[in-house]
């Protein structure tokens, strides 16, 4: 037991400041790092609103929630270092970091929770290192918090959330989305979100390809391609079109390095962006007193990456002896809850069912 | 100018604090505490450094740091990551040759 132990929350965006929320509240010591300026992560260049229930803040838009966050945190006198990059961590949780790229710091934590969230996934093709081929995670953040427009006509490749969200704020940007395209014969976004760009006039290219991206110093045109049904493309079928910036909207890999140093053991689930650190229902990875939420331990969304910081924060300051054990399973429960009510449906199911299956792998391994 | 100065949901850019900045030489006047990537968007300019090897052009692609796409020196420091890195008043930004050079007497700072 000990009451004045330190819990450090590595990534300051909805997961981690969620974490420190909750933790903070009970009364641990917390400590949020994050090595870009600001913290939020990227909740704020979501500014469409939210999907899900009332208590999901659905209908709320990400730049919202994001100030919610930085208020509650604010308002716990929340310690948070920015600019401060996170260079090791030793098995007995001593943490190394670098401030302001220039003073090295190493700070001792009782509890550690990875928040560090996930990367834009690179697709390979002809061209596909030109100035003006930018993941779509980038581009939306050049227009929703710079206020800069990477181009002016803009092929999008991939259906996903990602793919029509940006899309359609690219539209709201000022710029011309000439086509969305989707490799698989099904559009893969949530309809309400891809209806607004199919009302907007947005072509969508299904069971289509980049084959490649033309141009000397920039891109110039696209060029696509049909698909058979067995994903190969049909010769004769390419249409060039003419476009001066290509966003990539094809999914997420976890933000897992400070997971793989900590030594944390891993398990393989595509469907939740490739190696996972294994880790339990109160977030708990392999390695005793380091917990992992948000995109780290699955691609997933805000809302679930804001409920298992929750966990994580709840659970880390229950080992500390700050929480009784009735009371921690009871607020364990009850997140739960909310994670399967976002974790249903069409889209949700197959993401639970992972998530099953790597809590089933941590059974086996603990 | 690609600036986006009306805007639906956001509102009409208010208007922002300028810094002066060079980019290789050339004089330019940018909002305070922007993202050199940004500033350079801004400016139209899309080409940030050339490869080592086969000096192909290459400019921002991940926008959060990671992939390291975007680096350029920046006050003579090669490799700066310029999604990451805001522009400061008087920030001299040259496009990088290859892994780009350290400027005299600087190393290790």
């Amino acid at each position: 037991m000990n009451n004045n132990g330190l819990i450090v929350v590595i990534g300051a965006g909805p997961a981690g400041l969620s974490a420190a929320i909750e933790a903070a509240k009970v009364g641990a010591k917390v400590i949020v790092i994050d090595e870009n300026e600001k913290p939020g992560g990227q909740l704020f260049k979501q500014i469409h609103k939210f999907f899900g229930s009332k208590e999901h803040k659905a209908g709320t838009r990400g730049i919202e929630i994001g100030v919610q966050l930085l208020e509650e945190t604010a308002k716990l006198n929340i310690e948070v270092w920015l600019n401060t990059e996170v260079c090791g961590i030793e098995n007995n949780r001593e943490i190394w970091v670098i401030r302001d790229k220039k003073q090295s710091v190493s700070l001792k934590a009782d509890k550690i929770i990875l928040a560090t969230g996930a990367i834009e996934n690179a697709v390979v093709f002809p061209g596909w290192t030109l100035p003006g081929v930018v993941g779509a995670g980038a581009a939306q953040t050049m227009i929703n918090i710079s206020r800069v427009l990477p181009g002016k006509k803009v092929l999008m490749l991939g259906s996903g959330n990602v793919g029509v969200i940006v899309s359609y704020q690219l539209l709201q940007a000022g710029a011309e989305v000439v086509a969305i395209v989707e490799a698989s014969p099904r559009l893969g976004g949530y309809g309400v979100h891809t209806a607004k760009v199919c009302r907007a006039g947005v072509p969508f290219y299904t069971s289509h390809t980049i084959s490649k991206v033309i141009g000397e110093t920039k891109v110039e045109a696209a060029e696509i391609v049909k698909l058979d049904g067995n994903w190969k493309p049909i010769p004769g079928t390419e249409k060039v079109l003419e476009v001066d910036t290509v966003c990539l909207a094809t999914g997420l890999n976890p933000l897992t390095e400070l997971a793989w140093i900590a030594g944390c053991k891993f398990h393989y689930i595509p469907e939740l962006g490739g190696h996972l650190p294994i880790h339990n229902r109160a977030m708990e990875t392999t390695v005793e007193g380091i917990y992992v939420a948000g995109d780290i331990s699955g691609i997933e969304e805000a809302s679930t990456a804001m409920e298992e910081g929750r966990l994580a924060g709840i659970n880390g300051a229950a080992s500390l002896g700050l929480i009784e054990e009735i009371e921690r399973e009871k607020l364990t429960q009850e997140v739960w809850d909310r994670l399967d009510a976002l974790r249903c449906g069409q889209f949700g199911q197959k993401r639970k069912d992972a998530k099953d299956r790597l809590l089933a792998v941590e059974k086996e391994v603990v | 100018m690609t600036r986006i100065i009306e805007h639906p949901i956001l509102g009409k850019l208010e208007e922002q604090k300028k810094v002066q900045i060079t980019i290789d030489g050339k004089p330019y006047t940018v909002h305070e505490g922007e993202m050199i990537a940004a500033a350079l968007l801004a400016n139209d300019i899309k080409t940030f450094r050339y490869t080592r090897h086969q000096h192909k052009p290459r400019g921002i692609y991940c926008g959060i740091g990671r992939c390291t796409d975007c680096i350029m020196t920046v006050d003579g420091i090669p490799n700066v990551r310029t999604c990451v890195t805001p522009v400061k008043e008087g920030m001299a930004i040259e496009t990088q040759q290859g892994s780009g050079k350290w400027k005299e007497g600087d190393r290790g700072e």
